[in-house]
């Protein structure tokens, strides 16, 4: 048995997955929990938001995400590459910053809108 | 002469504002002293905003986006770079900026949204030398998020406060060495999903019933010496820990700024530090409404836009209806364990079928239950799992209850339950 608190919303509820009994999750308010409890017990997965520099904008740095969750060991390595990029002005919401990151096959986006200075 | 002016241009002021022109409010007036729409959120590029309004997972500034394009879909009017002076009881707006000097706006009503601000080093008084490097959380969540500064490589946090958790996640990302996570209380202030994935997933302590009772260093920040406190918050001698450090960042609270509801003499709950407010989020002075941080400190953005649309309504209503206040109303009680109740007085009148109230508790229930009484009677009761400090409670009022009211007085009491 493993012991989870659910980070899918504020909620915060205390997950029980049974390992022995494929991965059976109680405790959970609702099916987000659920997929959870398994990824967790399974292969956890965080989304990663950072920032990018920017240049030629009214601002030097833009916010971004990975478009879903990235494997959770491999978020410092995400980070690292991350912080190697630059873009240009303008962004805007939505643009890929980074496509297939580490192979993950999920892309870093953009999400602040910076405008060409 | 405008119809609305809304003061604050964060997740509150927008919703209101967007609530008031879909109302038919059409001479509004959004005014706000950043060079941008959004407040607070353009900082906060963690995502989980947004999964009760919108439905989906979104990051602060996507979050901001979302409400500062519907604002300019239409023909609301904003005004950015400019403060806010002085707010008169008969709604004269005084503000200043540099294009247009000193004015005086005139309104028929106004939307008090201008946020909350953090607790600083000196709010608490934490003794030790006065050196460079520390900060407020979110001082240094801007510094990082949007001007490009790591404030410091080795860090210390005081306080267990969302945006503590928060930073101390984003300092790591960003290579920082964060020792430890410091809370004087015996459990966390911020979310349960925070503590999760901001200090569990990157091994950071979380040091409950510790607090700082030292802060050493010349120019900059250079020891921090942390001790253990007892049931009274009191320093168990003995217990200290050094640890060496160049950063301090405080997670310890938000104090809602209301330094224009002062001036305009609305009357002020101590609880929340926050203005008292009706059911439909109007303040003692008529026409003036006030929603999100201003009046309690939330915590999630969703509630905020919730509230704020009931509060952009409400003005809507007072603009277009001109009916007659109601005099009658109850009054809300803080009962046993309970430290706020948003809104503090309600009037039936102006309720349609039932109403929401917002609390706060002050200890952690496994299983409790939270009875609205009356003169001692007990008029309705709800069962809840898990009541912590660090959430927000709900709870719906039917009319029904609200009628078996006889003396004019609600009070709000949450108790402990034995599992069965």
């Amino acid at each position: 048995m493993k012991k989870f608190i659910c980070i899918m919303c504020p909620k915060g509820c205390h997950l029980t997955v049974d390992e022995d009994n494929d991965y059976r999750v109680s405790g959970n308010s609702c099916n987000k929990g659920v997929k959870y409890g398994k990824a967790e017990a399974t292969n956890p997965i965080r989304v990663v938001t950072s920032t990018v520099i920017v240049n030629g904008g009214n601002n030097q740095l833009c916010s971004v995400k990975t478009a879903d969750g990235i494997p959770k060991k491999s978020v410092l390595e995400a980070m690292r590459e991350i912080n190697s990029v630059q873009l240009k002005a303008p962004v805007k919401i939505g643009d890929v910053a980074i496509e297939n990151l580490l192979d993950t096959g999920i892309d870093v986006v953009v999400t602040s809108d910076i405008q060409a200075s | 002469m405008y119809e609305l002016i809304v003061i604050g241009g964060g997740p509150a002021g927008l919703a209101a504002a967007f609530a008031a022109y879909e109302k038919g409010v059409k001479d509004i007036l959004i005014i706000e002293r950043d060079q941008k729409l959004g407040g607070i959120l353009n900082q906060c590029i963690h995502n989980g905003f947004g999964l009760h309004y919108f439905k989906e997972e979104l990051t602060g500034p996507e979050y901001a986006a979302r409400f500062i394009d519907m604002i300019q879909q239409t023909t609301i009017n904003v005004l950015l770079d400019t403060m806010v002076l002085e707010v008169t009881e008969n709604k004269e707006v005084h503000i200043v900026n540099k294009e247009q000097g000193y004015q005086i706006l005139k309104t028929k009503a106004l939307v008090f949204a201008m946020g909350c601000r953090e607790r600083t080093r000196g709010a608490i008084g934490i003794p030790g030398s006065r050196p460079a490097g520390v900060f407020t959380a979110g001082t240094a969540q801007r510094y990082v998020n949007m001007e490009g500064y790591l404030v410091g490589k080795k860090v210390i946090i005081l306080g267990s406060g969302d945006i503590g958790l928060i930073m101390a996640r984003r300092m790591t990302l960003e290579g920082a060495d964060v020792l430890a996570c410091v809370e004087v209380m015996p459990y966390s202030g911020g979310l349960t999903r925070n503590i999760v994935q901001c200090l569990d997933d990157y091994k950071i302590p979380l040091l409950l019933s510790h607090t700082i009772t030292e802060i050493r260093g010349k120019n900059r920040v250079e020891q921090v010496v942390v001790s253990e406190v007892d049931e009274n918050r009191q320093t168990v001698m003995g217990t200290e820990q050094i640890f060496d450090c160049d950063t301090i960042l405080l997670s310890v609270g938000l104090i809602p700024e209301n330094e224009l509801s002062r001036d305009a003499n609305l009357e002020l709950d101590s609880k929340t530090n926050g203005p008292f407010v009706y059911e439909n989020m109007e303040t003692s002075i008529p026409g003036i409404f006030a929603c999100g941080n201003v009046v309690h400190v939330h915590d999630l953005v969703d509630f905020v836009t919730a509230e704020s649309i009931k509060a952009g309504s409400s003005a809507a209503s007072y603009i277009l209806e001109q009916e007659n206040e109601p005099t009658q109303f109850l009054n809300i009680k803080n009962g046993d364990h309970v430290t706020y109740v948003v809104p503090q007085k309600i009037r039936e009148e102006k309720i349609d079928r039932r109403t929401e109230l917002f609390f706060r508790v002050n200890k952690v229930f496994d299983d409790s239950q939270i009875l609205i009484k009356s003169q001692g009677e007990i008029l309705a009761k709800q069962k809840k799992s898990y009541i912590v400090p660090g959430e927000m409670e709900k709870i719906k009022l039917s009319k029904k209850v609200l009628d078996k009211v006889t003396n004019g007085e609600l009070e709000i009491c949450v108790e402990e339950v034995s599992r069965v």
